[in-house]
């Protein structure tokens, strides 16, 4: 296993009073797919945006690509190359495809996007043929691909992806994690968070399982999918 | 509100024929000024989500910056012309630091507050900014200058002022000309920014979510400082033309302004730049039409009457618009 390039060590988050995540670590390497897997509630949401910046976690570290970000502010995180697609898409539902997509370039220099653009195209032609269209009148799967797209132009070291399967239909899931696994072949290192955890688990190097804010087992993602605990509490049976 | 009666009594003295369109040119020349101001609302009420009612009071801050720097200013004559130009530019650049610095210190540190903390903060800054000018200029009534005036000579050789241009039995003032020219164009140039450029677009990403839009890069405290720069120095511009066209300057001469734009903007649909610009058009044009045909006291309430009944049957306003979220 080669060097981690993603090292959370000890996060805390807490929402108020609510104490939502509790001393989380985990790590990813470059080239793997990692995955964290768990309950609703359980945390994975708030761990990603702990590491994306849009939360702060109030002891431990975020070490990405050997910098710690505790005082890199949020807006400058997609910048060195970490992406996050976040749950429930969040496209800017008033703009058309393509800007959405230049604002994922938004840290990008303007001479690439162009070429960055017919990547991402190429990738879904779908975007393509409605790259005029209001974000907010695609329907649910075009619009994932749009989120998914967008984190691409930002040129990610590290795409995090959360819940990326999230209201589709199975034929659209299938579609979602395929795409997955195109980019990993393709030399992208993705950090997953799904409740699909049998699909998550059979894609994915390794796994976390987080319960109630902490990380409970770990392991590859073969060993999870085997291991009768994990079947009987996110397999279902 | 006499020195209105007379201005629009003043402009309509012409042919009855000629009256309707007196009152359709003027309706739009007011309606102007609301909409720069408007549009210095809503892009504020877009992005940062709060109503920014210190905005009229920038405008006074701008009309009487410009007032004392077109009086301090004595150029020699052929640069004398540009006086009126260099004033507004004082005034935008005065206008713009005073809404930056605002935003910096009333509003920033409530950004996680709820919003009517920001709501009666912003109450606050009105009064407070009302008050520094009772201090700093006194209640007296300033007169503000004449800026779009033609000065030249009649074939006697005596020096002639020349307010307005005579289109028939039509004549229409060069305040007029002035305000509704720069009101399109600031109109067409926030369309253009808004939509063509990259800190336009960032503009509006900030605008849908902040949370999203941060996570493609931008800075969103940027942003905000931004829009509020643009809105004050637009509200300046307004000041300017505002005392043009009505020069009677006081502490509180921005705050009815302030209101009638806000009120344009609600009406044309808040956060919607067009909206803002067809608001504030058909707010002054109503205005003017409730004086000139129903009542001068009853203006106000017949102007608020018409938007409440807008808003009944189009809450969002005119060109405001509810997108719902896929889930
Ligand atoms: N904004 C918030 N304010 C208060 N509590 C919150 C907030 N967001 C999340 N929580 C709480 O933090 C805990 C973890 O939430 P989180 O969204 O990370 O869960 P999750 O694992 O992503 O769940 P799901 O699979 O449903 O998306 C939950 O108990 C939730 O109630
Ligand atoms: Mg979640």
């Amino acid at each position: 296993m080669s060097e981690p390039i993603l090292k959370a060590e000890d996060l805390n988050v807490y929402y108020g009073s609510i104490h939502a995540i509790k001393g989380v670590s985990f790590e990813v390497c470059e080239g793997e797919i990692v995955t964290l897997i768990g309950a609703n509630g359980a945390g994975k949401s708030t761990t990603l945006n702990a590491v994306a910046g849009i939360l702060r976690s109030r002891t431990g570290s975020v070490t990405f690509l050997g910098e710690n970000l505790r005082r890199v502010p949020c807006h400058k995180i997609v910048g060195r190359g970490l992406a996050l697609v976040p749950e429930g898409r969040r496209i800017f539902l008033q703009m058309t495809v393509e800007e959405n997509l230049e604002m994922g370039a938004f840290a990008q220099p303007p001479a690439g996007i162009p070429a960055d653009l017919e990547k991402v195209y190429d990738l879904f032609p779908r975007l393509k043929e409605r790259r005029k269209q209001i974000g907010g009148t695609l329907s649910g799967g075009e619009q994932q691909m749009l989120a998914m797209g967008r984190a691409l132009m930002s040129h990610p070291k590290l795409l995090m992806l959360d819940e990326p399967s999230m209201g589709l239909a199975p034929i659209l899931v299938e579609q979602v994690f395929d795409i997955i696994r195109n980019l990993h072949s393709a030399g992208s290192t993705i950090l997953l968070v799904e409740q699909n955890a049998q699909a998550a688990l059979s894609i994915a190097n390794r796994g976390y399982v987080l319960e109630t804010g902490k990380v409970v087992t770990t392991g590859a993602g073969k060993e999870l999918l085997a291991s009768p605990e994990i079947k009987k509490a996110y397999l279902g049976g | 509100m006499n020195f209105i009666i007379q201005f629009v009594n003043s402009l309509t003295s012409g042919g009855g024929g000629y009256q309707l369109l007196n009152h359709i040119i003027n309706g739009i020349s007011l309606g102007s000024v609301y909409a720069i101001i408007a549009l210095g609302y809503t892009m504020v009420y877009g992005i940062a989500k709060m109503l920014n009612f210190a905005h009229g009071d920038v405008i006074m801050v701008g009309a009487y910056v410009c007032f004392y720097a077109f009086n301090a200013m004595k150029l020699p004559e052929p640069l004398a012309m540009c006086a009126p130009l260099l004033a507004v530019c004082a005034a935008v650049v005065v206008c713009t630091l005073l809404g930056v610095g605002i935003e910096k210190l009333a509003y920033k540190p409530l950004r996680a507050a709820p919003s009517l903390a920001v709501l009666i903060t912003a109450i606050g800054v009105s009064y407070f900014l009302q008050n520094a000018a009772l201090l700093l200029w006194s209640s007296s009534p300033k007169v503000f200058p004449s800026f779009f005036v033609i000065r030249t000579t009649d074939a006697d050789g005596e020096s002639v002022v020349l307010r307005s241009v005579q289109l028939g039995a039509v004549s229409i003032s060069y305040v007029t000309i002035v305000t509704i020219v720069s009101c399109v164009v600031i109109m067409l140039w926030l369309t253009w920014f808004t939509g063509r450029t990259k800190m336009g677009k960032a503009m509006r990403a900030c605008s849908e979510d902040k949370a999203a839009a941060q996570l493609m890069g931008i800075d969103v405290n940027a942003t905000i400082s931004l829009t509020f720069a643009i809105g004050s120095g637009l509200a300046a511009i307004a000041g300017a033309l505002l005392c043009s066209a009505y020069p009677n300057l006081v502490p509180t001469t921005g705050s009815m302004p302030g209101i009638k734009a806000f009120t344009a903007a609600v009406f044309g649909g808040i956060g919607s730049i067009p909206g803002a610009f067809l608001g504030g058009l058909l707010l002054g044009v109503l205005e003017i039409f409730a004086k000139a045909y129903i009542s001068v006291q009853l203006s106000d309430a017949v102007v608020f009457a018409v938007l409440i009944v807008v808003l009944l049957v189009k809450p969002t306003g005119l060109l405001g618009r509810a997108i719902r979220e896929k889930v």
